[in-house]
């Protein structure tokens, strides 16, 4: 309990349990899920998520595949928007406001939320156009200023010294390692307040993901940061808290320590202990 | 057994090996018969003379080719100048802006349009777009055109071309990676942003490879395009100007007047220049396809 931060946030983490004092939270920089319920093509996909996600830190959603964890990161950016299958009940309130209301502008939600894929998915054009990509349909002209914002998310994610020489090349040239860090970049070069990453170093080799892993963590000082993954261990070497997700519904969610160490229920236990996957 | 299993594998190699060689043997065929048909004129008349002169008096013994080059590649041209951007554009509307119910009522009707057979197209040309070419159009710009001409060649040819081209572009545009249009999407671009900077960027070899399938289409429509273009062999000057296409000069006098001298050998020759202006144009536009690949990386 010499940690105020976390002893906070298990608090609220029980409060969403009992489904109760919600709205005395301190809801800025956070994203809160309620009664979310989504349907694709008359299949329930995701049941009575509630879900508080904590500021400036890593939360991991795990669950066996096909348990939904893809769907509800895609919720949080409204990435369903274009498969009108996809039918969504409840609020996700992003900073405030609900990103499901009537007069709101997907763009400016999308704007908040830097979203990391499975696989790295560069733009066909150059490296230097790809993470100068974002600001630029954003409406930054000035070549300055692009300048500027390129090399320095390219050396935030340590790709600059990598590429100096060619960042006018064709990003589908560089290492599967290194795309996913230019699409970090690009993701970040548009300023958001979120990172989404969709099992983000599930394709990649064990030193691009450590590098990966490594960027989280020092992302968190200034992001708040939703993983998707479905391997344990990188849950527990890098999350700040966990959510496990079972056919559709969040069985337990907690702190990492207390998750692993202490799991409520039977169905976590079962699945940590590797009866399922 | 096993013998017998690996045996039929080689057999199957063979025998399909042997109808891909078929058909590059096919080729080479034609464009041979095509020539030993084409050399006695070519035997009397330069060959410079014969594509840069722009007589054709076959009674006289003149046979210029130029204008029938020209008109083949003036129409063609138009045609893929109005059907380019229309098709690009309403690919682009079916793939990314349009319902389901939307695309499930327009690509039957494209599929449709395009097995509707060319004189029917032709047809419909000659009774709507020549006189209104005629009496609404030329008379704005020349003195006067009888609508039979170069812009009534091309709209009707691409009018023809244009379902061709949007169900072939909708297959270039399904065939892109969702994950790259997502990744454009998700850094909170909008669609017409996607589409204008990651769609047609990825898409351009698929558009070329698209294009010159229809141009090549374009220069061997025959029947549709002789009954609009006017059939005069002059060099047209203006869009309202009658012209003479290729494929147009082969059909109307292929079996007629073959008493007169050299004239079948003409026309062989004519079928022969539109066999090499559509291999040229193919394999210039196979080089390019390839640099452009190579050049970004695509």
């Amino acid at each position: 309990m010499n940690n105020p931060g976390l002893a906070f946030v298990s608090d609220v983490f029980e409060d969403y349990h009992n489904k109760t004092i919600l709205m005395k939270l301190p809801s800025y920089h956070t994203i809160s899920i309620r009664n979310l319920n989504v349907y694709i093509e008359n299949q329930h996909i995701l049941q009575d998520i509630n879900l508080t996600i904590p500021e400036k830190s890593i939360t991991c959603i795990i669950g066996p595949s096909g348990c939904g964890k893809s769907t509800l990161l895609r919720t949080l950016n409204r990435m369903h928007d274009d498969t009108p299958e996809v039918k969504i009940n409840g609020q996700v309130i992003v900073d405030d406001e609900d990103i499901y209301g009537v007069n709101v502008n997907v763009i400016d939600v999308r704007k908040k939320m830097g979203l990391l894929a499975q696989r790295p998915c560069p733009l066909p054009m150059s490296i230097f156009d790809n993470v100068a990509y974002g600001p630029r349909i954003h409406g930054l002209k000035k070549r300055k200023a692009i300048n500027q914002t390129v090399i320095q998310y390219l050396q935030y994610v340590g790709l600059w010294d990598e590429v100096r020489g060619r960042v006018r090349n064709s990003a589908s040239k560089l290492s599967i390692g290194q795309q996913q860090r230019l699409c970090l970049a690009r993701g970040l070069a548009i300023e958001p307040e979120y990172i989404l990453g969709d099992e983000a170093t599930s394709a990649l080799d064990p030193i691009s993901t450590k590098k990966i892993e490594e960027m989280f963590v020092k992302l968190k000082e200034q992001y708040t940061i939703i993983l998707v993954t479905h391997t344990l261990r990188q849950a527990k070497r890098i999350a700040d808290y966990i959510v496990f997700m079972y056919l559709g519904k969040i069985i337990e969610s907690g702190s990492t320590e207390e998750f692993f160490n202490n799991p409520k229920k039977q169905l976590t236990r079962d699945y940590l202990s590797g009866s399922f996957s | 057994m096993k013998y017998i299993r690996a045996f039929k594998d080689k057999s199957a190699r063979q025998i399909m090996l042997g109808i891909a060689f078929f058909s590059l043997l096919l080729l080479l065929v034609i464009g041979v018969s095509l020539l030993l048909k084409a050399l006695p004129i070519m035997k009397e008349k330069s060959l410079w003379a014969l594509l840069s002169s722009g007589n054709w008096k076959p009674f006289k013994g003149e046979f210029g080719f130029l204008p029938y080059i020209i008109s083949t590649l003036y129409v063609s041209l138009i045609a893929i100048i109005i059907a380019l951007p229309l098709s690009l554009l309403s690919g682009i509307y079916l793939c990314t802006y349009a319902s389901k119910t939307i695309s499930r009522i327009f690509e039957p009707v494209i599929d449709l349009l395009s097995g509707i057979p060319p004189v029917i197209y032709g047809v419909w040309g000659t009774l709507t777009i020549v006189p209104l070419i005629a009496n609404k159009i030329a008379p704005r710009y020349v003195e006067f055109s009888s609508g039979f001409s170069v812009l009534a060649g091309g709209l009707v040819l691409a009018i023809m071309i244009l379902p061709l081209l949007i169900s072939i572009l909708l297959e270039v545009f399904r065939s892109l990676p969702k994950e790259i249009t997502d990744a454009s999407l998700s850094l909170g671009a909008t669609k017409w942003q996607t589409v204008k900077k990651v769609m047609l960027r990825k898409s351009f070899p698929g558009i070329i490879a698209a294009t010159v399938l229809s141009v090549s289409r374009a220069f061997g429509e025959t029947i549709a395009v002789l009954m609009v273009c006017g059939n005069i062999p002059i060099i047209p000057h203006s869009l309202f100007d009658a012209c003479y296409p290729l494929p147009a000069l082969i059909a109307n006098n292929y079996g007629e007047m073959l008493s007169m001298p050299n004239y079948e050998s003409a026309l062989m020759f004519g079928a022969f220049l539109l066999f090499i202006i559509i291999v040229i144009f193919n394999a210039i536009s196979r080089l390019t396809l390839n640099q452009i690949e190579k050049r970004f990386s695509l």
